[in-house]
């Protein structure tokens, strides 16, 4: 035992002192960025960095501070880790530098599909990919003797099946809270049914269509198996019922399904039944009820070439394939070289491999998604129709893109 | 005062005011007039980890050059005050001209975010005001005439759920009302229904906020009167007991009239402040079924694609309400002021 802690503990020197070596900068690092395990691990790589001062700011709220923190000349931020859903915010109002020239003067070892490129120019380099898909209790579907459901109407049939045995009260899981987490839902199940956000090439949302109200019923059906209090139930919240033993079915993303039973007080059970599939698809569509994301770097535009290239320099290093190692590798389905994909990868894996559309870049998503997440609520909770939710969302999405100047 | 001197005491004040309340509601009015420039897209590539893709953009430079030339954005007037986010004008004619029966009408009018806003916000600051007045007037009478061993205790805890911040107190209370929680398992049990969920139904949510917005903000009132009955005339009260009064007349003929100066006070800031409500609708994610102007604000503000003159004008309509709610309380003391002098 002694042995073994002092062999990793010079291992571990040994290789803090050789990442020392290999990354030397001569500028300003401050990076901002969401806090979870994925990203806490590519901050610290970037941290190793010697020569320069290297800050993070790694925080739950990046989305609100980055923009403002890249506005100013010089940027406080010198880079901001973003997903495909945050990068459009800083597009929209120009923040970030295209990295083409600093790709072909430091970053020849990246490989092309991390490079997210925008009208040909390279904006932001993938390190990560995420998506949600189902996570289930192989026990209990066992118990009631089906399969792992491969679409939504088998999942309301086996959620039936666990109730009406008594086994739980309330067996489906689900995001759903007011807000950002239940437009992501109805997003996900929209995609599932075959619809289309916007007329083709323009701002003009179109969602009150037959597939717009499918996907409210299907919405609807599920939360009839679902903890009472699902309106307010974000992933933390649904995960806690997870964990508790409550849930037996849920679709969760896939950076939260590797630590999902590590808290302490769950039940032997659980961790033992906890199985993850791929995600489910609705309504006899082939086109998976779910969206895929990367998680990705950014270079600020309001800062000095130098710090710019400090800042390129520390993350490549923070995501060099030598970073991967036995703890870093269940932490996200990594875009890198040398990643091999571990149990709780599969289903993002399956996402991937199964046809599931990216979530859209378009400039005007981001109001369609606070439109969702604030008109829905009325009609999950039964004060009003599909037709009439869904036009409540078309009419708050258009007032917000008309002041925005997408339309007129 | 000479006017000299006069005007050097006053300046620092001045100054201050300009610039902490002065420009930034100047600043608030001029960006809820003006919307950001018509944005030019164009039809680009993305590629990326999932392949590529044919997707819209804004064209930068285009767009920058209609920034350059008229930096605060597009004039829009009023527009934004109108529109269906706000005051909805277009939408109340339409549901007045095709609903038949007031109820009706309110109903559909429930449907539009600003006035489902103010429905709840209204109901708040009326409920809430008067009770944690009375509350607070009720603990205040109640320490008052407590042994002066015990007053430093009690006040202390009294206190509490005010230096306890809003937005902790109320996720507390959330956690203790979850149908899995301590409160919410103790209603289930005395109702004997397992399906009760205080979080789930909408009548049950805003009592829930209700009962948090009194028992948060009673301390204030309770402190402010508790001062109040430090002064109180010990002659005047002396002389109603020989004439024979009882405790409740006591309290009703002397100990009110002479603290209603401070009821006018705290009925002031907490209308303000109730009407501003915000942490709990956060605290309690209640969302789903309430909101406020101050909602909106976060709202807007906190999405992936920020609006600004939608946010600033919903804090010009607060500022509007406050004055509203305010008017009458202010022309009743300014009338007291000019009747003693």
């Amino acid at each position: 035992m002694f042995l073994k802690k002092v062999t990793l503990a010079s291992v571990l020197a040994l290789s803090a002192s050789g990442a020392l070596a290999d990354c030397e900068i001569s500028g300003r690092v401050s990076i901002i960025g969401n806090e979870f395990p994925a990203i806490q691990t590519v901050g610290a790589g970037a941290a190793e960095c010697s020569g320069g001062e290297v800050n993070t700011n790694l925080t739950a709220d990046h989305q609100t501070l980055n923009l403002p923190g890249m506005q100013g000349n010089p940027a406080e931020y010198t880079s901001a880790i973003v997903a495909n859903s945050s990068i459009v915010a800083l597009m929209n109002d120009d923040v970030i530098r295209p990295l083409d020239d600093l790709i072909a003067e430091y970053g020849q070892d990246l490989k092309p599909n991390q490079l997210i490129s925008i009208d040909g120019k390279v904006m932001a380099v993938a390190f990560m990919a995420n998506a949600q898909h189902l996570v289930y209790r192989a026990d209990v579907l066992e118990q009631i003797g089906v399969e792992a459901p491969t679409t939504y109407e088998e999942m309301l049939a086996a959620a039936e099946m666990i109730r009406a045995q008594g086994i739980m009260e309330n067996p489906v899981g689900g995001a759903y809270a007011a807000g950002w987490n239940l437009a992501q839902e109805f997003n996900n199940m929209y995609i599932g049914m075959g619809g289309e956000f916007f007329a083709a090439g323009t701002a003009e949302v179109s969602i009150n269509n037959e597939q717009g109200i499918a996907t409210l019923e299907m919405m609807k059906s599920l939360s009839e198996y679902m903890n009472p209090d699902y309106l307010t139930h974000d992933s933390n919240a649904t995960n806690a019922e997870y964990r508790a033993g409550n849930v037996a079915l849920m679709n969760m993303w896939g950076s939260r399904a590797a630590t999902l039973t590590d808290a302490e007080g769950v039940s032997q059970e659980v961790i033992d039944g906890m199985a993850i599939s791929g995600p489910m698809t609705v309504g006899g569509g082939s086109t998976p009820a779910t969206t895929l994301w990367w998680d990705g770097w950014t270079v600020s535009k309001n800062i000095s070439d130098e710090d710019a290239a400090a800042t390129f320099i520390a993350l490549t290093h923070a995501i060099r394939p030598e970073m991967l190692n036995e703890e870093t590798s269940t932490q996200a389905v990594w875009l890198i070289d040398g990643y091999e994909p571990t149990e709780a990868a599969v289903g993002v894996f399956a996402a991937a491999n199964s046809g599931s559309v990216p979530y859209p870049m378009l400039p005007f998503q981001g109001l369609l998604h606070t439109a969702l997440g604030a008109e829905l609520t009325d009609f999950m909770q039964g004060k009003e129709d599909a037709a009439t939710a869904l036009a409540d969302v078309e009419a708050a999405y258009t007032a917000a893109a008309k002041e925005k100047g997408f339309l007129n | 005062m000479k006017h000299k001197t006069f005007f050097w005491f006053i300046l620092p004040t001045a100054i201050a005011m300009l610039l902490f309340i002065a420009m930034p509601l100047v600043s608030v009015v001029t960006q809820s007039l003006f919307t950001p420039h018509e944005q030019v897209l164009k039809t680009v590539e993305n590629c990326g980890p999932f392949g590529c893709t044919q997707s819209t953009a804004i064209d930068l430079e285009a767009t920058e050059a209609l920034r350059a030339e008229d930096p605060l954005g597009r004039f829009a007037g009023l527009n934004i005050y109108f529109d269906r986010g706000h005051l909805a004008t277009a939408e109340v004619a339409e549901v007045w001209r095709s609903s038949d029966g007031l109820g009706e009408f309110f109903k559909s009018l429930g449907n539009l975010p600003f006035y489902r806003a103010m429905a709840f916000t209204l109901t708040y600051t009326f409920v809430v005001t008067p009770l944690l007045i009375i509350l607070g007037f009720a603990i205040a009478v109640a320490v008052n005439s407590l042994h002066r061993h015990l007053k430093g205790l009690v006040i202390f805890f009294s206190l509490l759920p005010m230096i306890v911040s809003p937005l902790i107190g109320s996720l507390v209370l959330f956690w203790m009302i979850d149908s899995r929680g301590v409160l919410g398992s103790a209603l289930q049990w005395m109702f004997q229904d397992p399906d009760l969920s205080l979080k789930a139904s909408t009548s049950l949510t805003w009592i829930m906020l209700i009962v948090y917005g009194v028992w948060h903000a009673a301390p204030f009132a309770f402190v402010v009167f508790y001062a109040g009955l430090q002064t109180l005339p010990k002659d005047t009260l002396e002389s109603s007991m020989i004439d024979g009064a009882s405790r409740w007349q006591q309290t009703k003929y002397v100990v009110i009239p002479h603290i209603m100066p401070l009821v006018t006070f705290v009925a002031l800031i907490q209308l303000m402040d109730n009407f501003r409500v915000f942490e709990p609708i956060v605290g309690f994610n209640a969302s789903a079924h309430a909101t406020s102007l101050s909602w909106f604000i976060f709202n807007d503000l906190g999405g992936e694609t920020r609006l600004l003159s939608s946010a600033s004008t919903s804090s010009v309509l607060t500022i509007l309400g406050v004055c509203i709610l305010l008017s009458p309380v202010l022309v009743r003391t300014y009338r007291d002021f000019n009747r003693k002098v």
